[in-house]
C-alpha cells in the first residue's frame, strides 16, 4: 500500500500528458472540418471536440477505456454474437481475441522454456555444446523477428503444419533465448567449495545437478521467465499478423488498415494488461518458491 | 608414535602451473599420522596446509611421492567414503533444514530412510544442535551453521576428519567454545583429525601433533608432537607447558619465515 502514492502520482502525471498531447494532434482535422463549412472554431469548442473524434490521430485516454469496455464487457454481455447470447465468445471482443493469444503465447513459453533448460543443462555439461551452442542463441536474436516470422509460418504451412503452432514456435523462439541466458548462470552458480563438498562425498553427477546446481539455479530461473513470457506474447503478437486468425495481433493490424486508432489502442492496452498479468504471475510464484527455499531476497 | 598409520606421505611433492610458471605449492613432504591423531597444520598463506589437506581429501593431486590414506590411494579412499570434509564457510544449503542438510550427504549415500533419521538425530545431538532440525540456516548464528556442517561431516561415520580453517571465520569467544567442544566430540568419536588453522594457541590446544610449515616452496618444517594431556580444559592454555610449546611453534614459524 505504501508503494500506492507514487504509482498513482506517476499514473496521473501520464494521464494529463496524454490528454494536453491530445488537443494540438487531432486539432488539424476539427480546424479544417470548420474550414470547410466556412465557420470559425473557439477554442473551449476545439479542446472539447478533440476528445471525442471517430478516428483521432491520437484517441483520448477516455475513449481508449471506453473501448476497452464496449469489446469486452458490453461485447459478450450485449452483443448478439457475444457469449451471453450466443454461449461462445464474440470475434469482435477482446476477450476472444486475448483469448488465442494467451494459448499461443502459454504453449510457446513453455516450448521456450522447455528448450531453454535443456539447452543451458546441455551447454553446462557438455564442452561441445558449451563451445558451439551461445553463438547461434545470440545469432537468433539478432535476426528481427518481424522478418522471421511469415517464413516460419509459411514453411510450417507447406508441411501441413497450421494454427497455434505456428504462433506457439515464433513466441519460444523469443522467449528461449533469455532462458538459456539465465539457466546456463544458474547451473552454474554453485562456488568450487561446494562442487568440492560434493566431491568428497563422491557424489554422482546426477546429485550434483539435482540437489545443487537445480535448487541454486532458480532465482536466475524466474529472472529469465519473467522476461521470457513477456517475450513470448511480443512472439506470438508478431506471428498472428501474417495469419489472420484472430488474435491481439489481428486487432491491432486491421484497425490500423481502417484506421481505427482507438480500436488500435484498445488492443494495445489488453497486450499490456496480459503481459502484466503473466509476469505478475510468473513474480508471485517466484516470490512463494524462493521464500519457501529461503532464497527470497 | 606406535599407533597405525592412518594417512601416510612420503617425499610428496605438488607443484601448479600457472600463468606465471609453476608454483611449488608441496615439497618433499613426509609425514605419517596415527589412528586417533589430532594433527593441525599451522603456518603462514601460501605455505600449502590447505594443499595437503586437500591432497589428502583426493581434491588436489600430487605431482610425485606416495600419499596412502588408511592404506589405499587418496582417491580409493574418497571413494571409500574414509573422510568428512569441514570447509571455512558451513556451506549449508539455505532451501534445507538443519537436520536435511546433515541428511544430505546420506542421501546422496543411498542410506535407508530409517537410518538416516537415526544418524541425524545423532551427530545433532553429539554437536549440541538437538531441537534445531526444522530451523533453516538462515535462522542459526554462525557457529551454530559450523557445527552443523561438522555434524554432517560426522554423519556418516568415516574414521577421518578433515578440517580447513573451519573457525576461522569466527570470533574469538565463539571459537574457544567451538574448540571446547571439538575435543570433546574427537574424545567421544576417537576419529582422527586433520586441523588447518594460522591460529597459534588453536593449534596447541586442541592438537596431539603440530606440523609447522612454511611457504616457497610449501614445506613442513617442524612437527610437534604435544606433551599436554588428552584431557584440556580451557585454562591449560596458561600453563608453563602450553606456553613453550607454542613458543616453539613460533620459532618453528619465524624460522621459515627468514627463508624468504
Amino acid at each position: 500500500m505504501r508503494k500506492a502514492g507514487p504509482v498513482l502520482a506517476v499514473v496521473a502525471v501520464l494521464l494529463a500528458l496524454w490528454y494536453l498531447a491530445v488537443i494540438p494532434m487531432n486539432a488539424q482535422w476539427e480546424r479544417d472540418q470548420a474550414a470547410r463549412a466556412g465557420r470559425e472554431i473557439g477554442f473551449a469548442e476545439l479542446v472539447s471536440r478533440t476528445m471525442g473524434q471517430e478516428r483521432p490521430v491520437l484517441p483520448a485516454p477516455h475513449q481508449v477505456v471506453a473501448e476497452l469496455w464496449n469489446s469486452t464487457w458490453v461485447e459478450e454481455i450485449h452483443g448478439r454474437r457475444g457469449w451471453w447470447n450466443s454461449g461462445t465468445l464474440s470475434n469482435r471482443s477482446l476477450i476472444y481475441h486475448g483469448w488465442i493469444t494467451l494459448t499461443a503465447t502459454m504453449l510457446g513459453f513453455v516450448i521456450g522454456t522447455g528448450g531453454g533448460i535443456l539447452l543451458a543443462v546441455g551447454i553446462v555439461h557438455n564442452r561441445a555444446m558449451d563451445a558451439s551452442v551461445m553463438p547461434w542463441a545470440i545469432a537468433s536474436q539478432t535476426i528481427p523477428i518481424i522478418a522471421l516470422a511469415p517464413m516460419i509460418i509459411v514453411v510450417l504451412n507447406s508441411v501441413g503444419i497450421s494454427g497455434v503452432v505456428p504462433k506457439a514456435i515464433i513466441a519460444a523462439y523469443l522467449s528461449f533465448f533469455p532462458v538459456v541466458v539465465g539457466m546456463v548462470k544458474g547451473l552454474r552458480a554453485p562456488d568450487a567449495m561446494q562442487l568440492d563438498q560434493m566431491k568428497t562425498w563422491s557424489a554422482p553427477g546426477s546429485a550434483v545437478f539435482w540437489r545443487l546446481r537445480v535448487p541454486m539455479s532458480m532465482p536466475y530461473l524466474f529472472a529469465s521467465l519473467k522476461v521470457g513470457i513477456a517475450a513470448a506474447l511480443v512472439g506470438t503478437i508478431v506471428g498472428e499478423l501474417p495469419v489472420q486468425q484472430g488474435g491481439l495481433g489481428v486487432r491491432l493490424l486491421s484497425g490500423s488498415y481502417y484506421g481505427q486508432t482507438v480500436q488500435i489502442w484498445a488492443a494495445l492496452f489488453a497486450a499490456a494488461i496480459l503481459a502484466a498479468s503473466l509476469v505478475g504471475i510468473v513474480g508471485w510464484i517466484e516470490r512463494r518458491v524462493l521464500r519457501r527455499m529461503g532464497m527470497a531476497g | 608414535m606406535s599407533l597405525p598409520a592412518v594417512i601416510e606421505a612420503k617425499s610428496l611433492n605438488l607443484v601448479f602451473q600457472t600463468s606465471d610458471g609453476p608454483v611449488h605449492a608441496l615439497k618433499d613432504v613426509n609425514l605419517t599420522i596415527g589412528k586417533g591423531e589430532f594433527v593441525s597444520f599451522i603456518g603462514p598463506s601460501g605455505c600449502g596446509k590447505t594443499t595437503l589437506l586437500r591432497a589428502i581429501a583426493d581434491l588436489e593431486h600430487p605431482t610425485s611421492g606416495t600419499l596412502t590414506v588408511n592404506g589405499m590411494s587418496p582417491e580409493a579412499a574418497r571413494k571409500a567414503r574414509a573422510y568428512g570434509y569441514v570447509f571455512q564457510a558451513a556451506g549449508l544449503y539455505p532451501w534445507r533444514t538443519i537436520a536435511g542438510n546433515v541428511r544430505l550427504p546420506l542421501e546422496i549415500m543411498g542410506y535407508p530412510k530409517a537410518e538416516q533419521n537415526q544418524r541425524v538425530a545423532r551427530v545433532l545431538e553429539l554437536v549440541e544442535l538437538k531441537g534445531f532440525e526444522r530451523k533453516f540456516p538462515w535462522q542459526l548464528s554462525g557457529g551454530m551453521q559450523q557445527r552443523a556442517s561438522i555434524a554432517r561431516a560426522l554423519a556418516f561415520d568415516a574414521d577421518i576428519l578433515l578440517m580447513d580453517e573451519p573457525f576461522g571465520a569466527l570470533d574469538e569467544i565463539v571459537r574457544d567454545r567451538l574448540n571446547e567442544e571439538l575435543l570433546k566430540l574427537w574424545a567421544a568419536t576417537g576419529k582422527t583429525i586433520g586441523f588447518v588453522t594460522h591460529s597459534i594457541p588453536e593449534a596447541v590446544y586442541l592438537s596431539t601433533k603440530i606440523v609447522v610449515m612454511s611457504p616457497r616452496p610449501g614445506r613442513i618444517t617442524d612437527v610437534i608432537d604435544s606433551t599436554l594431556p588428552r584431557e584440556r580444559p580451557l585454562d591449560i592454555r596458561d600453563s608453563a607447558e602450553f606456553i613453550a610449546i607454542a613458543h616453539r611453534v613460533r620459532e618453528g614459524l619465524r624460522a621459515g619465515h627468514v627463508d624468504d
